[in-house]
């Protein structure tokens, strides 16, 4: 219509840093946080960018020269193993013309070939050709490889990259969280977890950290779960209400969980956990009791396995593992999976019936957590109030022998201590 | 024993039969539809592809019968935010072929082109749908409904609606 609009020249906005202890609050948090898209790039360089991340599990790449497509945050990351057995993590950019250099979700390769002008790297991400040589006198091809993620650490086959070269260990990163990881694979006969039943992505117009809080919030599974367990008897209503000795817990460095083991333990049956009997799993109790005594093997399987958000991206939800992927300020991916354990066929197979259904585009319990998502993403883009309110069981928090903090299981002490940390992340310089 | 599927009758049976299908999941009429599954019927969205091995690799849903009528439960309590308000749907279904026909049972095919519009936005959804449909007493009833997505090696946003 108006193709003659007069240019009018915009003095340029002064680059106002944000002043993050004013944006975050003890009991509060701004809005903005969630739909201010300056605060997404710079989420970007000093969380995705910088901290660990959770990229792949190794059991993903289980053969020399096996690859796997993965993501550290927007950013496109080749797992592979060489021929080494060694697990390296590039960037899935061609050094020459940036070209994608890989365009499978997974297979086995020796080496990537980019299509555009045919140079080749090997699977460890170094240079191995390019065509024509005579173009490249004097080129330093050791220069000329598939860039590497700066650091790459696994903590029992769980993979993780940072992109900074320096910093904490992914052992101090994972502090507290390491015993999550620790206890999950106590559960496996075999002391293992494997990934083998492939990923469902689920993407919701929602801002990531929503995401990140929701899972260890244990205020919200009574009312946006009510219609599911309504109509099936799953036992999780009970576990998240004021009467659960479930407890909320903050294990620093951004890590958070719900210890839902006070319930499983009062009730004193195995596999309760699970929501079924050791009857019904009669091989894996087998394997359980000959690998840690009948005892041991007790003990755990009435504790079952954890529940716990990994700082910023992985989720450990007793069954099932979920990789948090932010793509915009507004949109952000759910890659989910079934946890399967090594040597536990007949409950590998329950563990994978019992994701299918629950979670996904279309799951019992996913589909209606993506809508809260979806719809808080809505509604902090409206302006009043401006702040979010996180009190919730503030007066009550405690702390527990370990010095982390604790909460009821329906308090907000996981996002409080979610927020700290990613304040102090975000003040760094 | 295979017998002629290129049967004018039959197929004309089965096209009004998948024209019905589809009126009712656009309706939301859940009862009606349930109605529509054999006792051994299997919903099957598979992920990443046309699906080989649903009882290894994850699917979108994976329903058998009892799990069927769980999601219909589900959506009845009300409290099924996900479709609470309800998608607002309407689909184009065609290209319909019955493959295969062995006695009672018959193996067709259809495209289907879904619009949705929900609290989140419009999204069209588009799927290569594989029935396999059996004779009944009250007529035909699906024993397979295997919807596969196009665009299903991608992340996908909420179908808590029946496709
Ligand atoms: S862009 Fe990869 S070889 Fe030129
Ligand atoms: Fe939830």
């Amino acid at each position: 219509m108006n193709h003659a609009a007069p240019v009018i020249p915009i003095a340029p906005i002064a680059a106002r840093a944000p002043i993050w202890d004013q944006l975050v609050r003890p009991e509060h948090v701004h809005g903005s946080l969630y739909t201010d898209p300056a605060i997404f790039q710079e989420e970007l360089r000093k969380i995705w960018y910088r901290t660990w991340v959770y990229v792949g599990h190794e059991s993903e790449v289980p053969k020399a020269n096996d690859f796997v497509m993965k993501s550290i945050g927007p950013e496109p990351i080749i797992m592979t193993r060489d021929r080494e057995n060694k697990i390296n993590l590039l960037h899935n950019r061609c050094p020459h013309r940036g070209n994608r250099v890989c365009m499978s979700e997974k297979g086995s390769a020796r080496s990537f070939t980019c299509p555009y002008h045919g140079w080749t790297f090997a699977n460890d991400g170094q240079l191995k050709g390019y065509p024509f040589p005579s173009g490249y006198e004097g080129a330093d091809r050791s220069e000329l490889g598939l860039g590497r993620v700066a650091r790459v650490a696994s903590y029992k086959g769980f993979v993780f990259g940072s992109f900074a070269d320096e910093g904490p260990t992914l052992l101090e990163h994972l502090g507290a969280a390491k015993d999550s990881i620790d206890l999950l694979c106590l559960n496996s006969p075999e002391g293992e977890v494997e990934i083998t039943a492939g990923f469902l992505k689920h993407k919701v117009k929602s801002n990531w950290k929503f995401l990140v809080e929701n899972e260890t919030d244990g205020y919200h599974p009574s009312f946006v779960h009510a219609s599911i367990f309504e109509v099936a008897q799953s036992g999780i209503g009970s576990l998240y209400s004021s009467d659960s000795t479930a407890v909320s817990r903050y294990m620093g460095n951004g890590h958070s969980e719900n210890d839902l083991r006070p319930e499983f333990r009062k009730r004193d049956i195995p596999m309760s956990w699970f929501n079924t009997t050791a009857e019904r799993l009669p091989a894996y109790v087998a394997s359980m009791n000959t690998t840690y005594g009948i005892d041991k093997a007790r003990e755990i399987m009435i504790d079952g396995t954890p529940h716990t958000m990994i700082f910023p991206n992985l989720f450990i939800a007793e069954i099932q593992l979920f990789v948090i992927q932010p793509l915009a300020l507004n949109e952000t991916v759910q890659h989910v999976t079934a946890l399967q354990f090594k040597g536990a066929p007949d409950l590998n197979r329950r563990m994978r019936q019992q994701t299918m259904g629950s979670v996904g585009p279309a799951g019992f319990l996913l589909a209606d957590d993506a809508e809260m998502y979806e719809r808080t993403q809505l509604g902090v883009q409206a302006s009043n109030p401006e702040w979010l309110f996180l009190g919730r069981g503030i007066h009550r928090e405690r702390t527990d022998e370990n010095g982390h903090l604790i909460g009821d299981a329906t308090d907000e002490t996981p996002s409080r201590g979610i927020w700290r940390h990613y304040r102090s992340m975000m003040e760094a310089a | 024993m295979q017998q002629e599927v290129n049967d004018r009758g039959l197929l004309e049976e089965v096209t009004q039969f998948i024209y019905r299908e589809a009126r009712l999941q656009d309706d939301h009429a859940y009862d009606e539809w349930e109605a529509l599954w054999s006792d051994d019927g299997i919903y099957w969205i598979p992920a990443n592809g046309e699906g080989t091995d649903p009882e290894n690799e994850m699917s979108i849903v994976y329903d058998n019968r009892s799990r069927i009528a769980l999601r219909i439960r589900q959506f009845h309590t009300g409290k099924r935010f996900s479709q609470t308000p309800r998608s607002r749907l309407r689909r184009i279904v065609s290209n319909i072929e019955i493959l295969e026909r062995d006695g009672d049972q018959i193996r067709a095919t259809s495209n289907a082109m879904v619009f949705e519009s929900s609290v989140r936005g419009d999204t069209v959804w588009a799927s290569r749908n594989e029935y396999r449909l059996r004779r009944g007493e009250g007529g035909l009833l699906m024993a397979l409904k295997k919807v596969v997505l196009v665009n299903n090696e991608t992340a996908l946003y909420s179908m808590a609606f029946l496709i």
